[in-house]
């Protein structure tokens, strides 16, 4: 096959990485400016780390941090277990009453506007209190629920077809040597689909992380997570600290997204070559 | 092609009537929905048999054999292995394995660990695991890769670890899908003799799915043709194809000219047909069942046709003269397409015996004759 | 199995049911702010209100009607823009040596992955009056005094494009690596000009990508929130910003539900259109 793009194709991915790549780019390096203005380039006393230590020391943005964690580490592993299954159901059984009510509510969040679901989620807990006295209030758990349900979609359709793909032989052939279903399940199904339900993992804890307005939503007194707090500073104006956080979370997600895709792409050419 | 009667055993026990089948499969019946995948099958399946189901794909074949390992449960129907019915037993608690069609490796196992899963689901100790993954590994020729995983394996020695895998829980019975049809054309047909001689070695009854007639002719003490999900004609490889029973069979191994008409004469020891295809009656030497005035069929196979440029000697029965039309040289053999008068074009091959040029070309008049004891005459 | 059916049922359904109740219940000074839909009159005798107010008031004040025609359209130009930016990239992407692909894949999905609120904030710095563009070309004397870009629609047809390109990107690519290649030759081969066979022959087969991607800009882009709230300045009417305002400014909860399920009757018919293709494309893979 020929590889060769036309001049027209290459100037349009140079230009569209570039539109990608310069709103980050700058973010990183006046993350280092001294200057209040943040995007006035203070050459006099730049590049400093003064932001970076400033970060760390403030209180607000450091709690809303570890609220945050908490929801996005329980939402992933939640919604892991639920999308898992629900990827299960689909695939595997292709006739079941409710079939498409479940596939129309798992595509469904995937492309709804986040008002919606969060509203819609505000007035359910809040009906639900009403009713009967649970959640007794707005907090972590109604923020979680909130992001599971929205976050399992994802984990769903990654699951679903990663096990479209799956050879069915597999679980027979280990079921045929003696294995029992649950054995199967945990010996053979389980290790060969888990970079899928890693991969679930880690956009269900991004998306957690990065939720602005389900959280707004179904959040309580107390409880503000990462977004929010950046969301209202945001709109006070520029912060050179929000420079800091996105130097440092841009460091994070890239470390983990290369380790993790090199690591996949390994596992990817077994797969491949075992299938062949 | 020529039709040896591979398989261990030498013996026939479906001959005899006093012998005990191994297996047997009583009037099984699997439908999905209106469709009836396979469909009022029995079949009997003697201890050491190297038993081929042959069929196109959807023949209805690998249901059968699903239904063997216990990964399908038949509509009706039952099957016995060694005597013990297995209706509602689970796969994993029969009696028996089975070589899947992808091989279903375990990609995230080295060969020793796919080769040892199965003794490990028995609980069997640990230094005995290790004897007889060993053993295993050393018959199919992978002892040096036992550390490998199956990514790192070609084609043909992934076979063979699916194949030690299968083998290795000594099952009473071993269903293999399509066991070489992953494998190029040379290694096929090296590993044919390569089962033919494990198998022998184990003394394990084979039954083996595939479409491919020439693995079946290899590999098989009898063949089952299928076809529509009904066993058509069960029988040795010899049989098969020397004695097919309907045109179907005729007609799916090996090829064959096939020509339409009615009996004539009809006595004991002979017949006479009579086919608008071609000019001559055609005279066969053996008596056949038929209705007086029923449409028959007479078979020849191409190779049983002689071809000349002058007229054969001796009697005027089963000569025709026709026009080469076309030559295919295949090297150990060319094929004819011999047009008759009646317009029918016949099919002949014969062996390049010489390495000179061929004596007949295109558009050469030829006579075509046969002996009296090569058609074989079907009634449906 | 049923765990994750209840879940959605409890948490993405129902919730729905209350929504559409209390767009037909009155607005009240009390916490929660609306009266309940069924009340006991007298007696013994239930009265259901159902009470269209909350409806007649959107179609009648015409900052509702606005606001729904202006999503529409940021959503579609914007939709347009991801489309006339993405499909070269795609393309390019699909096309290039696998090594290389791999690489380039991985830096469209890399944004998505980092923060959309920190994006959509680098932009604030970069088209402020004394942002970085502004600074770059006036030490250029391209031009003198800054350019007003922050908080126009200009700025916010930026970030929505900006924030959903990698969307539209990925299903495009998935459908565009399928693609076979050869076809483009045999088509130049029987007489097509290059240019000729891209739009005869890719640009047909890549329907179900475009597709499916545009519809994951464009339904999330209708009710979008940050991003006109962040850069598109107090005019930048947007359905979604209209929402949060009555619910969390005006605590008009009664007019936030009618408003939400007039913006999902809207948006279905295009859910059930992205379902359908996405269907097609599954079935297309098998």
């Amino acid at each position: 096959m020929n590889y060769r793009s036309s001049i027209f194709v290459l100037t349009c991915i140079g230009l569209g990485f570039a539109f990608l790549y310069i709103p980050i780019l700058s973010m990183v390096v006046f993350s280092f400016n001294a200057s209040r203005l943040v995007t006035v380039w203070d050459s006099a006393n730049s590049p400093t780390l003064k932001w970076y230590a400033s970060l760390l020391h403030n209180e607000e943005i450091l709690d809303a941090a570890w609220v945050s964690v908490k929801v996005a580490v329980i939402n992933a592993t939640g919604s892991v277990i639920l999308g898992t299954l629900a990827g299960f159901g689909l695939a595997r059984f292709r006739q079941f009453r409710g079939r498409f009510t479940l596939n129309a509510m798992t595509t469904a969040p995937l492309v709804m506007p986040e008002v919606i679901t969060g509203l819609s989620l505000l007035l359910l807990f809040v009906a639900l209190e009403q009713l009967i006295g649970w959640p007794a209030g707005r907090g972590i758990t109604t923020m979680t629920i909130g992001h599971m349900t929205f976050s399992m979609a994802y984990v769903t359709v990654i699951v679903n077809s990663r096990l479209v793909s799956f050879d069915t032989a597999l679980e027979e052939a280990a079921m045929d040597l003696g294995a029992r279903p649950l054995k199967v399940f945990f010996v053979i199904t389980l290790p060969i689909i888990f970079p899928a339900i890693l991969s679930g993992w880690l956009l269900a804890f991004t998306l957690s992380w990065d939720d602005l307005v389900i959280s707004s939503f179904t959040s309580g007194p107390g409880s503000s997570t990462l977004p929010m707090v950046v969301f209202s500073k945001v709109r006070l104006g520029v912060s050179p600290e929000i420079n800091v956080l996105a130097t440092i979370t841009l460091g994070v997600v890239t470390t983990m997204i290369v380790a993790v895709s090199l690591w996949m792409a390994r596992r990817a050419k077994i797969d491949k070559a075992s299938a062949g | 092609m020529t039709a040896s009667s591979g398989g261990a055993v030498k013996a026939q026990p479906w001959n005899d009537l006093s012998a005990r089948p191994y297996v047997e499969i009583e009037r099984i019946t699997k439908s999905f929905g209106d469709f009836k995948a396979v469909d009022d099958v029995s079949l009997k399946v003697y201890k050491g048999e190297i038993f081929c189901l042959l069929g196109a794909s959807g023949c209805g074949k690998t249901t059968l054999l699903r239904m063997l390992g216990g990964f399908e449960t038949p509509t009706s129907g039952r099957v016995l292995i060694d005597g013990e019915d297995m209706s509602g037993v689970p796969p994993y608690e029969r009696p028996v394995n089975m070589m899947f069609q992808s091989y279903a490796l375990f990609p995230h196992m080295s060969v020793e660990q796919n080769v040892a899963f199965g003794l490990k689901q028995d609980r069997l100790p640990k230094h005995e695991i290790q004897e007889r993954v060993a053993t295993m590994l050393d018959l199919v020729k992978m002892s040096d890769y036992a550390k490998r995983k199956p990514h790192q394996l070609s084609g043909g020695q992934r076979q063979r670890v699916a194949l030690a895998r299968s083998l290795v829980k000594r099952p009473k019975l071993l269903l293999l899908d399509e066991p070489l049809g992953a494998l190029d054309k040379k290694l096929r047909e090296h590993t044919q003799f390569e089962l033919i001689s494990l198998q022998d070695k184990l003394g394990v009854t084979f039954i083996v799915v595939t479409h491919d007639q020439e693995e079946a002719m290899t590999l098989a003490s009898r063949i089952g043709v299928m076809n529509h999900g009904e066993i058509v004609q069960a029988g040795t490889p010899s049989e098969i194809y020397e004695f097919p029973s309907s045109r179907f069979v005729a007609d799916f191994v090996g090829s064959v000219n096939m020509f339409e008409g009615k009996l004539i004469e009809d006595e004991p020891d002979y017949v006479r047909i009579r086919s608008p295809e071609i000019d001559a009656p055609i005279y066969v030497s053996h008596g056949i069942s038929a209705p007086p005035g029923a449409v028959v069929w007479a078979a020849l196979r191409p190779e049983k046709i002689f071809m000349s440029v002058a007229a054969p000697e001796g009697g005027a029965d089963n000569v025709v003269r026709g026009t080469v039309q076309d030559i295919a040289y295949l090297g150990d053999l060319s094929i004819y397409l011999v047009k008759l008068p009646t317009g029918k074009v016949v099919r002949v091959t014969q062996p390049n015996t010489s390495r000179h040029a061929e004596a007949i070309g295109w558009d050469q008049q030829v006579y075509l004759s046969w002996d009296a004891s090569s058609p074989v005459v079907v009634t449906r | 199995m049923a765990l994750p059916y209840l879940w959605l049922l409890l948490f993405f359904v129902v919730p729905f049911i209350i929504v559409l109740k209390i767009s037909f219940s009155d607005m009240d000074l009390a916490i929660p702010p609306y009266k309940p839909l069924l009340e006991w009159v007298g007696q013994n005798s239930l009265a259901i209100k159902v009470n269209f107010e909350n409806y007649a008031f959107l179609f009648t004040d015409s900052l509702y009607l606005n606001a729904f025609a202006n999503s529409i359209k940021v959503a579609f130009l914007s939709t347009l823009l991801c489309l006339i930016i993405g499909y070269p990239m795609a393309y390019g992407i699909a096309r290039a040596r696998p090594a290389l692909r791999n690489i380039l894949l991985l830096l469209v999905i890399l944004p998505f992955w980092t923060s959309l609120l920190l994006r959509v904030y680098a932009w604030i710095g970069l088209l402020k009056a004394n942002g970085v563009i502004n600074n770059v070309l006036m030490s250029l004397g391209i031009i003198h005094e800054p350019l007003t870009m922050l908080y126009t629609p200009f700025a916010m047809y930026v970030g929505i494009v900006y924030s959903y390109l990698p969307f539209l990107i990925l299903p495009l690519y998935a459908n565009l690596e399928k693609m076979d290649w050869q076809l483009l030759e045999a088509a130049q081969d029987l007489g097509c000009r290059p240019w000729q066979a891209f739009f005869k022959i890719t640009l047909p087969l890549s329907r179900n990508g475009i597709l499916a991607g545009s519809m994951l800009v464009f339904i999330p882009a209708v009710g979008e929130f940050v991003i006109p709230a962040l850069l598109g300045g107090p005019n930048a009417l947007m359905i979604g910003r209209v929402l949060w305002d009555e619910f969390f400014s005006n605590r008009a909860w009664p007019v936030a539900s009618a408003v939400a399920i007039l913006l999902l009757i809207l948006l279905v018919p295009f859910m059930m259109w992205y379902q359908s293709v996405q269907a097609r494309e599954t079935a297309g893979a098998r």
